[in-house]
């Protein structure tokens, strides 16, 4: 897949991702768990509809895994996975998964990196020799690391420097977190990403890319049974890596909102309101799940119902919350204004909105839709391998295990009105609130758009 | 190789309205490769035709309690009068927002409450309505899903507000530098042609478009024998039969007004349009028109794409603009396949100081692959992606939904999905080198540079 468009794309898979992460046993594909002898989790599901397989290794590292001056080195890391061992030296991965009909790819977040193939079913050893070859066998080169840099910077001015929404998402996080790693971006600044070194990456490498830090996913036309001996036969040999840190690294209470402004070129101001809240290890994490569908999934939902389609006064409106997480991150909620409305006025409505939850709770058939919501998305979700790989390897590398999502749907359908109640008042808080507000300014000089035939 | 993040997710207006770009990479990413697969899969839809004309292909699979249904409708913005862009967009957006018998309200809650979802879309050359539910809902899938279709009412009061809606996306689309060189390049390329409009119009036309527009196009342009229907999932064929009947026969046949659109013409030297943006990169198209989807050179042109652009890493783009001089984080070159010949682009964005650079870089590959032949083992892999990909592109409920559809409406035949191994697999390298010298114009090309233009110094 082209791959700025594969990026485009991902970043759009998690809400969707968000929603699987339910699992009515009714439906669930059988999970077979294996543990090797060097400490490499192997989870396989057959799925025999297709003739198409998705092989995925996830690494648990990511940017919480960094350190303040080497913001974005997993991200950096990833990219240099591709460019050879001795054995496939430099292009010859992609290009031997492509002329197998396969495409493959990797993404990096704050508590992972994974890497991933697409193909049929009767190539699945060929990604997995090449996967086992480049969990120790990297050959970091300084010339390929100094040209992958200058690709890097132009992912960054694409997905975070040019665009004014996700520029405000950047500085919003840089705020609400101080102390913890979740305070910088995934992809790195600018001055960290020239700072960095060889050095560096092959450092974090040896700490990071071992068995025992990993987890092998593979979902499709596969027999379990049949293919384990060659998972062992090609992983097995890999020899057992150091323990990584672990990084128990809590933000303090915030004790008082705070707002972050940004003033830049663009066409509609955009507000967002992040509030701190708890990860999966929390009980409070199913109610919040479904806090986030009764304001945000689709147009029944109340940010949608009362900003876009009663006041009008948003083009667009949203709530993220995602419990699979290393640790606690932010619930937030957003709204594109609508050309001529006042940003003050879209900001109040949204508070509107998350406060009424706190004298209200919801009605029984907004609770009930966002339960069934939840249950058919996880259904929909099986229908691809991808998506269904992808939520045990984060449940895995994230820490709650796969297992857990396993108890996760009978734990929403018990959610109350009442807990939903009592969640909205804990959390969603003046006082832990950061806000983020981009306001528009007029472009430096009118547009010389400028036509001529040569 | 991307980086993501557990937050970021954009809003989702979106992606409305980045029509051309969408289009795009849709097809390319499914009727492209086809075959072997489609095989290994057995997928041997039911065809047939019901009395007021619909055309259905049913899809029976049974791996998991969901259905999914399909309607096309051969009514887009490429049937949109001059004044009135954005009509047919209009148009799709009210379907679901009030019928004879739902308000807005009531078809959102009916849909959400059993979490199946409702969605409609215009397109250039035709317009979808989708509904996926689970197995238990499939009657009230069809039922929704038919009731937007024939019974919309176009509340005065919902057109005015969607109108307002789809002309403020249309400014913050603005702020996407993608979009914005998207939209002026289909302006050049598509010059006093329909298809030079974004689907969703602009900011001139919208505000004309009346209700009495909208109902007009709709009764003229919504018709069972203009519409084909797609469904899959775990349904039988003769519930299939029996739902498509009880929901969609008492829809009237009509005789559907004449298409007298001439074919868009090429354009006959360079252009190029330069737009400032205060950016950090400079976003760049460069291409031409393109081919219909039916032309019989597609199967040679995928071949020659995806080795020159379209294959990713391995492309000639990817290989020299990104690997070796580390220019670009994406560059890809696409041909759009429409009922009319669409546009063919390469897409790319580099800091403003390397515009030139990559600019150059591209005409060189495309000079490069008309002057030469392709060795044997870039078409050797490029078939050989092409072919065993396939499989990959028909693994989800809703991409056999949307690919019966369009095998259909480009008048493939079922039997499309076993011949198409033979296309791509009978392309030999002088049939690349031929359609590379036909179809590509590195001399006669549109071209747009939306960014920092100072920096830039763009000599083209």
């Amino acid at each position: 897949m082209p791959l700025y468009h594969a990026g485009r794309t991902a970043l759009l898979v998690l809400p969707v991702l968000l929603s699987l992460w339910q699992s009515p046993s009714a439906y669930a594909s059988e999970v077979r768990e294996s543990v090797l002898t060097n400490g490499l989790k192997v989870l396989l599901i057959e799925v025999p509809k297709a003739p198409v397989v998705t092989v995925q290794v996830w690494y648990k590292v990511g940017s919480r895994n960094e350190v303040m001056g080497r913001a974005g080195l997993s991200h950096m890391l990833e990219h240099m996975m591709f460019k050879g061992t001795a054995k496939y030296p430099k292009g010859t991965f992609s290009r031997t998964i492509r002329k197998n009909g396969g495409n493959d790819n990797a993404f990096t977040s704050q508590d992972f990196t994974a890497y991933f193939e697409n193909l049929a079913g009767d190539r699945v050893e060929l990604a997995l020799e090449l996967e086992a070859d480049r969990m120790q066998g990297l050959l970091l080169d300084e010339k390929e690391f100094q040209l992958e840099r200058e690709v890097v910077k132009e992912e960054r001015r694409l997905r975070s420097e040019d665009d004014p929404q996700s520029f405000l998402i950047e500085s919003l996080f840089a705020q609400a977190f101080l102390i913890h790693p979740y305070h910088w971006p995934v992809i790195g600044w600018f001055p960290d990403l020239n700072a960095m070194t060889l050095e560096d990456l092959q450092r974090h490498y040896d700490l990071y890319y071992s068995p025992n830090n990993a987890t092998l996913v593979i979902v499709g036309d596969i027999k379990a049974e049949a293919l384990l001996p060659t998972i062992k036969r090609l992983f097995e040999p890999i020899p057992k890596g150091p323990s990584p840190p672990l990084q128990p690294i809590e933000e303090p209470a915030q004790r008082g909102e705070r707002r972050i402004i940004v003033k830049r070129e663009a066409q509609v101001p955009f507000v967002m309101a992040g509030y701190r809240v708890p990860n999966y290890t929390s009980e409070d994490s199913y109610p919040l799940t479904i806090l986030e569908s009764i304001l945000s999934q689709g147009k029944s939902s109340r940010l949608y119902r009362s900003l876009v389609y009663e006041q009008k006064t948003a083009l667009a409106v949203g709530a993220e919350y995602s419990l699979l997480q290393a640790d606690p991150d932010l619930f937030y909620c957003f709204a594109l204004v609508k050309p001529g409305q006042k940003v003050q006025e879209v900001e109040q409505a949204l508070y509107r909105e998350l406060e009424q939850l706190h004298t209200t709770p919801p009605t029984e058939q907004e609770l009930q839709r966002a339960k069934n919501q939840v249950e058919a998305s996880y259904v929909f979700g099986q229908d691809s391998n991808f998506r269904q790989a992808m939520l045990l390897g984060q449940a895995e590398s994230v820490g709650a295990g796969w297992r857990h999502v396993e108890q996760f749907l009978a734990r929403i359908r018990s959610v109350t009105a009442e807990e939903v109640q009592r969640v909205a008042r804990r959390y969603f808080i003046e006082d832990a609130r950061t806000v983020g507000i981009l306001i528009p300014i007029p472009p430096r000089s009118e547009p010389a758009a400028l036509s001529e035939a040569r | 190789m991307l980086e993501m993040r557990g937050r970021g997710r954009r809003p989702e207006q979106r992606r409305r309205g980045s029509s051309h770009l969408v289009i795009s990479l849709f097809l390319t990413a499914t009727l492209l490769s086809s075959v072997r697969a489609a095989q290994a899969a057995d997928i041997n839809p039911v065809r047939f035709v019901t009395p007021n004309g619909m055309t259905v292909l049913v899809l029976e699979q049974h791996w998991l309690p969901i259905v999914q249904v399909h309607a096309l409708i051969k009514a887009g913005a490429a049937q949109d009068p001059p004044e009135e862009a954005g009509l047919a967009n209009l148009v799709a957006s009210l379907l679901d927002e009030g019928t004879t018998t739902r308000t807005a309200k009531q078809l959102a809650e009916q849909i959400e409450f059993v979490g199946g979802t409702l969605t409609t879309k215009a397109e250039e050359d035709f317009t979808t309505a989708s509904t996926l539910v689970l197995k238990k809902d499939t009657e009230l899938g069809f039922e929704l899903l038919a009731d937007i279709l024939l019974h919309p009412t176009f509340p005065e009061q919902e057109v005015k507000r969607v109108r307002s809606q789809i002309l403020g996306e249309m400014q913050s689309e603005k702020d996407d530098p993608g979009l914005v060189a998207t939209k002026a390049f289909h302006q050049l390329v598509f010059d006093g042609h329909p298809y030079r409009w974004p689907v969703n119009g602009t900011e001139e036309t919208v505000p004309k478009i009346t209700q009495a527009d909208i109902q007009n196009f709709f009764s003229h342009e919504y018709l069972p024998n203009q519409t084909i229907l797609a469904i899959v999932g775990d349904i039988p064929v003769e519930q299939a039969r029996a739902l498509v009947a009880k929901q969609f026969g008492s829809w009237k046949r009509g005789t559907p007004p004449s298409r007298t659109v001439a074919k868009p013409a090429q354009i006959d030297k360079p252009v190029v349009r330069l737009i400032e943006k205060d950016l950090t990169q400079a976003t760049i198209v460069l291409g031409h028109l393109g081919i219909s989807r039916t032309n019989p050179d597609f199967y040679a042109v995928s071949v020659m794409n995806h080795i020159l652009g379209a294959g990713g890493f391995s492309s000639r783009l990817m290989d020299s603009i990104r690997d070796r001089q580390g220019l670009v984080y994406g560059v890809g070159s696409h041909f759009e396949p429409n009922l009319m010949p669409g546009a063919f682009m390469v897409n790319l964005q580099t800091r403003n100081e390397t515009a030139n650079q990559a600019i150059s870089g591209v005409l060189t590959e495309l000079k490069s692959i008309r002057e030469t032949p392709v060795t044997d083992q870039e078409l050797a892999d490029a078939k050989a992606y092409l072919i065993g990909s396939f499989p990959l592109r028909l693994d989800t409920t809703a991409k056999l939904a949307q690919v019966l559809s369009l095998v259909e409406l480009y008048g493939l035949g079922l039997d499309y999905f076993s011949q198409y191994l033979r296309w791509i697999e009978k392309v030999t390298k002088e049939d690349v080198l031929r359609v590379a010298k036909q179809y590509l114009h590195p001399n006669r090309y549109a071209l747009v540079v939306v960014g920092a233009l100072a920096k830039a110094k763009v000599q083209p």
